[in-house]
């Protein structure tokens, strides 16, 4: 191990400061017994029994999670799909172009996704509202998981689906008998990562988000702008905490069992 | 065992009536600007432990995987029974294959491997449990059927790769490199359990291997392909003591080669008598063969080390030659001598050693006798 200096610890508690000490703060307050943001008056969590009779913030939050399961599913759904794909048709005419086409939203900025979206639904008479939300998250959170599942099907033995079709399977049966279950755990960890993405998206929801339709961010984003109220750091508290589950989770999920899937796969080839 | 046995000779290849299971008709297959297999003829019989033997890169994992269905021939056609394979998808041949890497589900235990081929066959329900015991005990694979692949040995996986691909009684089996994996002692005992197997199941084998030694065991015929053609179609032994070209006498096996001109025969001299002048100034070789060669030919003389003869006495023999000892190869069981008989000509020449290493009389340096019949060995013209 590296010695631990003092030039090290300076860095490393400046670093992770200037990362996490906003949201320390947020978390602290939530707790405030006053109403006053910015006074400590004792902890309490009442902010968070009166977050739960807010109507507006529950219904917001239900629509969050509505949009954020639908669109990591269907995510999900397309983003595997492209990465089988792009994995195993091998190489043809444009091929760089069609793969540099399925990654391009991922550096495209949120404010052109958004805004050409909502110029989409309106040229296609689509009234705004959930769907379009799901809609919009889909196509942005599909890149990710297309990336997360190629990276595991690059490892995969291809004989293993020549064995499934050798032995009877037709082509579908065999992604869905042999190939699906072993990339599973990063299909699982797409989807965590697309959930986790549109829990926390403001910028294209509010684009294509309809007046029945208000996910929580756009909910908190507004109302901050009427004043920062105790109840929203209670809130945020509660986002926070589900976002760092959900990275947390995909990231484990996809170690531990990767890796455990990828030593099997080797040890069952090594003869 | 694949061998014929004595009293019924498994030699349907012989027989003009019988008909082929597999027919290979001009096939032909290029990847782009590649071709991997060119304008290729072949027949594989009912039964026939086949080996398709070659360097990589000569096609022979091309010609299987045509078989399997995973690649389709450019021209030409296959006939497996009669029929057309060639576009027919790979899970709707009676053929089925086991993979080099064996291609084990990693998620399925022993059983569900092998049942995997059969759940998706019209096979009842309750008679793919008794199939599968059957693969079990044939291939000794009862105590694992609970295990995962990556929970048994590398010989187990092999096993259970084999029984997964038989489940399913196909009437032809491929075999890409089965035992490649293998060490060599467990690659030996497996060749036989092949063989075994094999003959128990009557099921058509055709196996892909680079190793001489194992086409060579397992196989009722092998194929020696070079190049996307075939070299060679013969049984083993026609293989070994009869090849038709310099590059299977050199692929199989040691081989010594020489290269002359024939002389014109002596009168009287036998109809398939040859006499082969490789020196100016040496005796000519004495040798047979039924090519009908005409004199001032070019040809190679190719004779296996095993049988040529050494000895310190000048013996009375068709062919003696006469040499220093260069080099021994000691192989325990027996001992390869390179005997430099002219300037820059050395011929190897085995002997078994039946006595121990300190009884032996030759060592380098001496100066010995080769020798061997006319029949010994086979002239060669390409």
């Amino acid at each position: 191990m590296r010695k631990f200096s003092w030039f090290n610890a300076t860095s490393l508690t400046f670093g992770f400061a200037f990362l996490y000490l906003p949201m320390l703060i947020l978390i602290i307050y939530s707790f405030n017994e006053s109403r006053l943001v910015t006074v400590w008056a004792g902890f309490s969590t009442k902010w968070y029994g009166e977050l739960f009779q807010n109507e507006a913030f529950l219904d917001a939050a239900w629509v969050t999670i509505k949009v954020a399961f639908w669109s990591s599913t269907l995510a999900t759904i397309l983003g595997t799909m492209a990465a089988y794909i792009m994995v195993r048709t091998g190489q043809f005419r444009g091929r760089g172009l069609f793969s540099g086409m399925i990654y391009a939203p991922l550096v495209m900025p949120e404010v052109i996704t958004g805004l050409s979206l909502l110029l989409f639904f309106i040229a296609i008479g689509l009234d705004r509202g959930v769907i379009t939300i799901v809609l919009a998250h889909t196509t942005f959170a599909m890149c990710y998981v297309s990336v997360v599942v190629t990276s595991r099907l690059v490892s995969f033995d291809q004989s293993l689906e020549e064995a499934a079709l050798d032995l009877g399977c037709t082509p579908f049966d065999a992604f869905r008998s042999v190939t699906l279950p072993i990339i599973m755990p990063a299909v699982i960890s797409g989807w965590l990562l697309a959930f986790t993405l549109s829990l926390d998206d403001l910028v294209i929801a509010s684009f294509t988000s309809g007046p029945s339709s208000t996910t929580l961010p756009i909910k908190i984003f507004s109302a901050v702008r009427l004043g920062v109220t105790p109840e929203i750091n209670a809130l945020s508290t509660i986002m926070i905490g589900l976002v760092t589950i959900g990275v947390i989770s995909a990231s484990l999920v996809s170690r531990s069992m990767s890796i455990k899937a990828r030593a099997d796969e080797r040890r069952a080839e090594q003869g | 065992m694949a061998q014929p046995k004595p009293d019924t000779i498994f030699a349907p290849w012989d027989d003009p009536t019988a008909k082929p299971l597999i027919q290979f008709k001009n096939v032909t297959k290029r990847f782009g600007d590649f071709t991997a297999i060119d304008n290729l003829t072949l027949d594989i019989y009912a039964q026939e432990f086949f080996a398709l033997l070659g360097p990589s890169g000569c096609g022979k994992t091309t010609l299987m995987r045509m078989l399997g269905g995973f690649e389709t021939p450019t021209e030409g056609h296959i006939f497996l029974d009669g029929v057309d394979i060639g576009p027919v998808p790979p899970n709707e041949r009676p053929v089925n294959m086991m993979f080099q890497s064996y291609a084990l589900f990693p998620h399925l235990t022993v059983w569900d491997n092998i049942a995997f081929g059969l759940k998706r066959s019209d096979m009842p329900k309750d008679e793919i449990g008794d199939r599968v015991e059957k693969m079990l005990k044939l291939t000794q694979l009862g105590k694992f059927a609970k295990r995962k692949p990556h929970q048994i040995s590398g010989g187990q996986r092999q096993r259970v790769a084999l029984a997964r691909s038989l489940a399913k009684a196909p009437k032809l089996l491929l075999l890409d490199e089965p035992l490649g994996a293998l060490d060599k002692k467990l690659r030996h005992e497996t060749q036989f359990e092949l063989m075994d197997i094999q003959e128990t199941t009557g099921t058509t084998f055709v196996i892909v291997t680079h190793d001489q030694e194992e086409a060579m065991t397992v196989a009722s015929r092998v194929a020696v392909m070079v190049d996307g053609t075939l070299s060679q179609v013969a049984t083993p032994d026609q293989i070994y003591e009869a090849p038709n070209s310099t590059y299977v006498a050199d692929f199989i096996g040691d081989v010594n080669l020489i290269e002359g001109v024939i002389e014109v025969p002596e009168k009287g001299a036998a109809k398939d008598a040859v006499s082969i002048r490789w020196s100016s100034t040496e005796t000519p070789i004495n040798a047979t063969s039924d090519l009908g060669l005409a004199a001032a030919a070019t040809v190679h003389f190719a004779i296996r080390p095993e049988k040529v003869s050494i000895s310190t006495e000048k013996p009375e023999a068709d062919n003696v030659m006469s040499g220093k000892i260069l080099d021994i190869a000691y192989l325990g069981n027996i001992s390869t001598y390179h005997v430099e008989v002219a300037p820059g000509l050395i011929i190897k020449a085995q002997a078994t050693n039946v006595r121990r290493m300190s009884r032996r009389n030759l060592t380098w340096e001496d100066h010995v006798y080769l020798s061997w019949t006319d029949t010994a060995g086979v002239v060669l013209t390409s």
